[in-house]
């Protein structure tokens, strides 16, 4: 479960106040609204690369409101992927592994059953610099994956892409979805993207959450 | 074709760019030629081959090199805390270390001499007019232009890499390590190699701190103020052009390692 409770943020002239959802354990929630009305602000707060003033983040059933984006266990991908430069697909997707100390055995099988769930066993020695948008996205989520988070926090992940490979991703979110128990919060413009996927759709106006 | 009068502006502005571009062009040219046509190979030889000479590039060598290292080593937290942390006084901060770079090089020699005759005795002697002062001098201004570029460095990079690393399993230390550090290194090592040359050729601040004693504290700079100051014109040329050559190294460096700095931009 994904819960913040009267969440209170401000980043210069930009604040939120009093903003409370809930995702429940395991569900794909999405979140909408217009653009600058703060829904990555929520996600990264989320994620703990932000700081609050006030409220809380509740994760399964722990206070996470003061821990290190590390103790989280929260996959993110941000909407322009950042993947690392500097490493191959393989690489940043063995990146968490490799940081949580896997034996290189251990990790290479990993990487390749999350590049088999999605289709990018082709990609593994490339450079994310010669990748295409969907590409980048589907590495990135591979690595956001690859140690198993509980949680899943996705920026408007098809925003950059155009129908064709908007409607790849789309099969390959419904995919994880149903392969893998993860608890998403996932934050779209597309009405389309939050129906096909949503299993409870919070939409942020004028500083308040609705849910749906 | 027909030339329009839009178009003879153009061609107007291109042709005058072009124009004060080559005039600054061929004056560096010029200044090249002249010292490498002033003295003959030979002599060259002859000069390197004095004891003074080898031991004033010898400690320039020495001294830029430490004194690059030190500088970057000041530099990389600073640039790092500037372009990845908001805090009161921020603008005060930066403006203090651009001071270096804006005073005259004799009034910071002079501030180095002032402040460590108030240091205890013993650390006095050990620095001024020995060969340590020669490296603080270089530190002094340099570390300020370190600052600038490792800045400038740190801003290319967006700060999400580190974030997305730290959710990923790493402390802000190992995002650092393991995910800023190999995209800046290229930038890096430019901002060591244009330090050191910048070190290299630092000489105000060394002449009134550090002096300009013979198999002492002499530099290459030193060295061409002395030379020149005793009418040996042939040997500052000399030791000018040994100077040219490293800088020319440099240069090189800077250009073949400084293009990997925009590698990150296309992702």
């Amino acid at each position: 479960m994904i819960r913040s409770e009267n969440l209170c943020i401000k980043c210069g002239n930009f604040s939120l106040s009093n903003i409370s959802f809930t995702i429940p354990e395991n569900k794909w929630g999405i979140l909408m609204g217009k653009s600058g009305c703060g829904k990555t602000t929520i996600l990264e707060s989320v994620c703990g690369l932000r700081k609050i003033r006030t409220g809380k983040i509740i994760l399964g059933d722990t206070d996470a409101t003061g821990f290190h984006p590390l103790e989280r266990n929260i996959g993110y991908v941000p909407q322009d992927t950042a993947l690392f430069p500097t490493m191959t697909v393989f690489e940043n997707i063995a990146f968490p592994l490799r940081v949580r100390k896997w034996k290189n055995d251990a990790a290479a099988a990993r990487v390749g059953e999350i590049a088999g769930l999605l289709g990018i066993e082709k990609l593994l020695g490339r450079s994310p610099v010669n990748l295409s948008g969907g590409e980048k996205q589907l590495a990135a989520i591979g690595r956001a994956l690859a140690f198993s988070p509980k949680y899943l926090c996705l920026d408007e992940p098809l925003s950059s892409l155009d129908e064709d490979r908007k409607e790849d991703l789309f099969v390959m979110l419904e995919k994880i979805k149903k392969s893998i128990n993860v608890t998403t919060l996932h934050i779209t413009h597309s009405q389309t993207e939050a129906e096909r996927l949503g299993d409870i759709i919070l939409i942020l106006k004028d500083g308040k959450i609705d849910a749906k | 074709m027909k030339i329009s009068k839009a178009h003879i502006w153009d061609y107007t502005l291109t042709a005058c760019f072009f124009l004060l571009g080559s005039i600054y062009l061929l004056f560096t040219i010029a200044l090249l030629i002249c010292d490498f046509t002033y003295i003959k190979p030979e002599f060259l030889h002859k000069i390197i081959a004095q004891e003074e000479i080898r031991y004033a590039l010898k400690l320039s060598l020495f001294s830029s090199s430490i004194s690059a290292v030190a500088a970057l080593l000041m530099a990389v937290p600073i640039g790092y805390i500037l372009t990845r942390y908001n805090f009161r006084g921020k603008s005060a901060v930066e403006a203090i270390l651009d001071i270096p770079i804006v005073l005259p090089p004799v009034v910071v020699g002079l501030s180095l001499l002032l402040l460590f005759r108030l240091m205890p005795e013993k650390l006095s002697f050990a620095v001024i007019y020995e060969v340590p002062a020669v490296i603080i001098a270089q530190i002094t201004v340099i570390t300020a232009f370190a600052v600038r570029i490792t800045r400038a460095v740190f801003e290319q990079v967006n700060v999400r890499y580190e974030n997305v690393a730290m959710t990923l399993g790493c402390t802000r230390w190992q995002a650092f390590v393991k995910v800023l550090l190999p995209q800046v290194l290229p930038g890096l090592i430019s901002a060591f190699t244009l330090c050191w040359a910048k070190a290299l050729g630092e000489f105000g601040p060394i002449l009134i701190f550090a002096g300009a004693t013979r198999l002492k504290t002499e530099v290459l700079t030193t060295s061409v103020y002395l030379e020149l100051s005793t009418g040996n014109i042939e040997t500052a040329v000399s030791i000018a052009l040994v100077m040219i050559l490293f800088s020319s190294l440099i240069l090189f460096i800077v250009r073949k390692y400084g293009k990997g700095l925009n590698r990150e931009a296309a992702v």
